[in-house]
């Protein structure tokens, strides 16, 4: 075996992508992934650190080094195994997390140069064995008898769904839309999270025995105590942050101004990107305009972009170093055309008389004094207003908690913006015999935040059903 | 899937009922409350009010105006057929509560609508008042179920081929004259309804619509069908979808039921060409 020195000489392998130019006018997925010779070489570059720093980045510590070691030595079965154990998501995760804030970030190869690609080899190894694998499933506890319920088919409630299973619990997910996987399947566009790793995912739940009942909006067809006279022993809550945010200014009910979800829901939900084929449709803005600057406004854009825009543009109050979006969409974005507008603020959307949206007026802002998020505070400059032409604007600036499910459950305890209170530490919420995770606890969060707190609340629910409450 | 089990056509083939086995929805539906439903996996998810229940047979009925392509696809639609998806009981239901002389008036499908809510408030001890209107007598729906709903029922056709020779507004103004009301419900076409409420602000009568804006979820999550009510935004699927008209922006409501009238024609024609060419696409 080559010594570290050595071994730190081969660059980062690039990840294949498709050209910006085409890829801006189509879904199809923007990484193309590793080759197994690639990947065998970026798990090279790993120096099996004694004390990795990645694992202490990574939110549910996966055994990093120990998964990149199975992928250098061949042995891709292995790794997806060693992955698993962690993570049930891999596929997605490999594709969405924001590694260069977690285990990327942390890396010791970063130091001197760029990190260990761990992102790009989770995706490897997923994809690997969705494509060439055995397909078999991952041992499974005797039966208890005991019943689970989980609310939401997100990442959160897909997770503990997947955990729980293989304790030998019978486990039903009801979920609110007609199909599963949350914002995996709602929110983040195809070119990002193809649909049929969702699908892939949610199938193997299915072979494992997980029962999936879609168009079950809990608090209306059933609330949480009907739940519990219909025999279920223990139930988790991963309902997410639903609730959009407008930015309340006059005209954000003109023709043309949606939330984002709304928009990437009728894109990717509902396929209105393949609209006549599919049948709902959404409108091809020209020139569009997204408020925001997170992963959410990002997608937006890029999906704009792709439906057939001439010009999109962010706008954002505050400045580049502020934006929260993930390093790579950023990067994306830009290649592909999308243009920002910085420290910029709507004041107010201008329509017509038939009620569609015609333009927006802004203000110019600059930096001031830090504020409560630690990031410096935009102020609006005086008699900076201009005004910019648009005929479809999307609003991202962050969204709520949803109250149909918590308002029909008055017993449960939840903060003041309306998020569920748990203990951090076993995910159980007020309510006897319910736990609670993911966005609807945080607030709006990542795919991997999600999942880490539906394995907390699934090894308390495990004490639960063998030990008590 | 959601099998239909009965399927009527009223109104010269214009509009269609469908009775469909959903018993965890008919168990817990109430008056007022809709369901969004969606025929199959290239769909659209639209929301139809339940125009009556069984409980004990576990279904639900809609009735449905044919206006563009998921309406036309129910209509293709046949008994032993199924719906892919149904999600509900959504919104909020009507409040059913005695306060004495009540009016329920209903243009179109909003009588489909309107019918269990006029129920649901004679069962509750009120003298309800119907009335009802249809362009010509042909296509007018309901008539025998709101008869036995309501205490006393009108009739009105715009063309005078039955009933009253005029529109609702007309028969509302009348009984308003004589009788002291204390609620009007009123469903229908946007511009009746608009209409309407301007009649009862004249004399000041409490009055509830039902708004019929365009939906996706139908759970509050991405504000498609908000309406401003009171100078506030409202979202009719959870907010709704019953408000106080005389707070109720019309004018907004009409124009963002606009939104997408050249993809609903597009959508429209390839769908009812055949088929053929919408795999041409
Ligand atoms: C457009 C977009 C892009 C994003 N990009 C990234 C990214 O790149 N990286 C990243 O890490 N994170 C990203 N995020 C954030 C991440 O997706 C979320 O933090 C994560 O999905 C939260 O998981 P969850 O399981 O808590 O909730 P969700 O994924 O929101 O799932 C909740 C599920 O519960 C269902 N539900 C709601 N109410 C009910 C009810 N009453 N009954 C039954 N079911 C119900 C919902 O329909 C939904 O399917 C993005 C989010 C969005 C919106
Ligand atoms: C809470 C609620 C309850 C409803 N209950 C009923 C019902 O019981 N029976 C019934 O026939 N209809 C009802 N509607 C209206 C129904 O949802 C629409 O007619 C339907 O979405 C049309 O779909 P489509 O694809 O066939 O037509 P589209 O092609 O979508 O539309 C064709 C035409 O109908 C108009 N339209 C589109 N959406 C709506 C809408 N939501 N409301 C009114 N007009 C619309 C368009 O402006 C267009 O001119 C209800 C709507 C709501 C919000
Ligand atoms: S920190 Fe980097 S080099 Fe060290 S084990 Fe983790 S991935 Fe490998
Ligand atoms: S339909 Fe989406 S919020 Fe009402």
């Amino acid at each position: 075996m080559a010594g570290k020195a050595k071994k730190a000489k081969i660059d980062r392998q690039p990840m294949p992508e498709q050209d910006p130019k085409v890829r801006a006018r189509n879904f199809e997925e923007v990484p193309h992934g590793y080759t197994p010779e690639t990947a065998m070489t970026e798990a090279s570059r790993c120096l099996q650190c004694k004390k990795p720093g990645c694992v202490a980045g990574c939110p549910v510590n996966v055994d990093i080094p120990g998964f990149i070691k199975l992928i250098e030595q061949g042995d891709f079965q292995g790794a997806i195994r060693n992955l698993w154990a962690k993570n049930s998501l891999p596929a997605v995760c490999g594709r969405v997390c924001p590694q260069e804030e977690q285990c990327e970030g942390v890396c010791i190869v970063g130091k001197k140069g760029n990190p260990v690609a761990i992102g790009n080899l989770e995706r490897f190894a997923a994809d690997y064995e969705r494509e060439n694998g055995t397909g078999e499933l991952p041992p499974q506890q005797e039966s208890t008898g005991k019943k689970v319920a989980v609310v939401g088919a997100g990442p959160s409630g897909l997770t503990v769904a997947g955990d729980l299973i293989a304790k030998g619990h019978d486990v039903t997910v009801f979920e609110a839309f007609h199909k599963a996987g949350g914002v995996l399947i709602y929110g983040i566009p195809e070119f990002r999270l193809p649909k049929d790793i969702v699908a892939s995912e949610v199938g193997f739940m299915e072979k494992q025995g997980v029962k999936f009942e879609c168009n079950a909006v809990v608090g209306s067809i059933v609330s949480l105590d009907e739940l519990f006279e219909e025999g279920y022993d223990a139930i988790y809550i991963g309902v997410g942050a639903g609730l959009p945010r407008f930015l309340n200014i006059p005209g954000e009910n003109y023709i043309g101004v949606f939330s984002a979800n709304e928009y990437l829901t009728r894109s990717n939900l509902m396929k209105a990107y393949l609209f006549p084929k599919y049948d709902t449709p959404i409108p091809i803005g020209k020139n569009v305009v997204v408020f925001g600057a997170g992963n959410v406004a990002m997608d937006s854009a890029r999906t704009a972009m792709r439906l057939g825009a001439d010009k999109v543009r962010i706008v954002y109050r505050r400045s580049r170093d502020e934006m929260p979006a993930r390093a790579e969409e950023l990067h994306h974005a830009e290649e592909e055309g999308i243009e920002f507008y910085l420290l910029t603020n709507p004041t107010r959307l201008i329509g017509d008389e038939k009620g569609f949206l015609t333009g927006m007026e802004c203000l110019k802002m600059e930096l001031g004094e830090p504020d409560e998020s630690g990031r410096r505070r935009p102020i609006p400059i005086k008699g900076s207003e201009f005004q910019l032409e648009c005929d479809l604007a999307v609003v991202a600036v962050g969204s709520g908690s949803n109250p149909l499910l918590t308002r029909a459950t008055p017993d449960m305890d939840l903060n003041q913006w309306g998020y569920i209170v748990t203990d951090p530490k076993t995910g159980k919420t007020t309510k006897k015999g319910v736990w609670a995770g993911g966005d609807i606890v945080t607030g709006a969060a990542t795919v991997i935040l999600a999942m880490g707190a539906g394995r907390i609340a699934a090894d308390s629910i495990q004490d639960y059903l063998t030990l008590g409450w | 899937m959601f099998k239909i089990v009965k399927r009527e056509v009223y109104s010269q083939g214009t509009v269609i009922m469908n009775q469909i086995e959903a018993p965890k929805i008919a168990r817990k539906a109430k008056p007022g409350q809709f369901v969004i439903i969606k025929a199959d996996e290239e769909g659209e998810r639209i929301p139809l009010t339940m125009a009556d229940l069984d409980m004990e047979k576990g279904t639900i009925d809609i009735i449905y105006q044919v206006v563009g392509t998921s309406t036309a696809k129910f209509r293709d639609m046949k008994v032993g057929d199924a719906y892919q998806d149904i999600i509900g009981p959504l919104g909020q239901p009507t409040h059913l509560e005695k306060l004495g002389k009540v009016v329920c008036v209903g243009g179109g499908t909003g009588i489909a609508v309107l019918h269990p809510i006029t129920r649901g408030l004679k069962e509750v001890g009120n003298h309800v008042i119907g009335i009802i209107g249809a362009r010509s007598k042909d296509i007018l729906i309901m008539e025998e179920k709101m008869r036995l709903a309501s205490t006393e029922l009108h009739i009105c056709t715009d063309d005078g081929s039955y009933g009253h020779h005029g529109f609702v507004t007309e028969v509302l103004k009348e009984v308003l004259e004589k009788e002291d009301i204390k609620l009007v419900v009123a469903i229908g076409p946007v511009p009746m309804m608009k209409f309407l409420t301007i009649l009862t602000k004249e004399y000041d009568t409490p009055t509830m619509v039902s708004l019929n804006p365009i939906m996706v979820d139908g759970t509050g999550m991405c504000g498609c069908c908000r309406v401003s009510v009171g100078g506030e935004t409202k979202f009719v699927c959870v907010d709704g979808p019953e408000f106080d008209a005389h707070k109720v922006d019309f004018e907004e409501l009409m124009l963002r039921l606009q939104a997408y009238v050249p993809q609903e024609k597009e959508s429209y024609d390839a769908y009812e060409c055949g088929g053929a060419c919408r795999t041409a696409q």
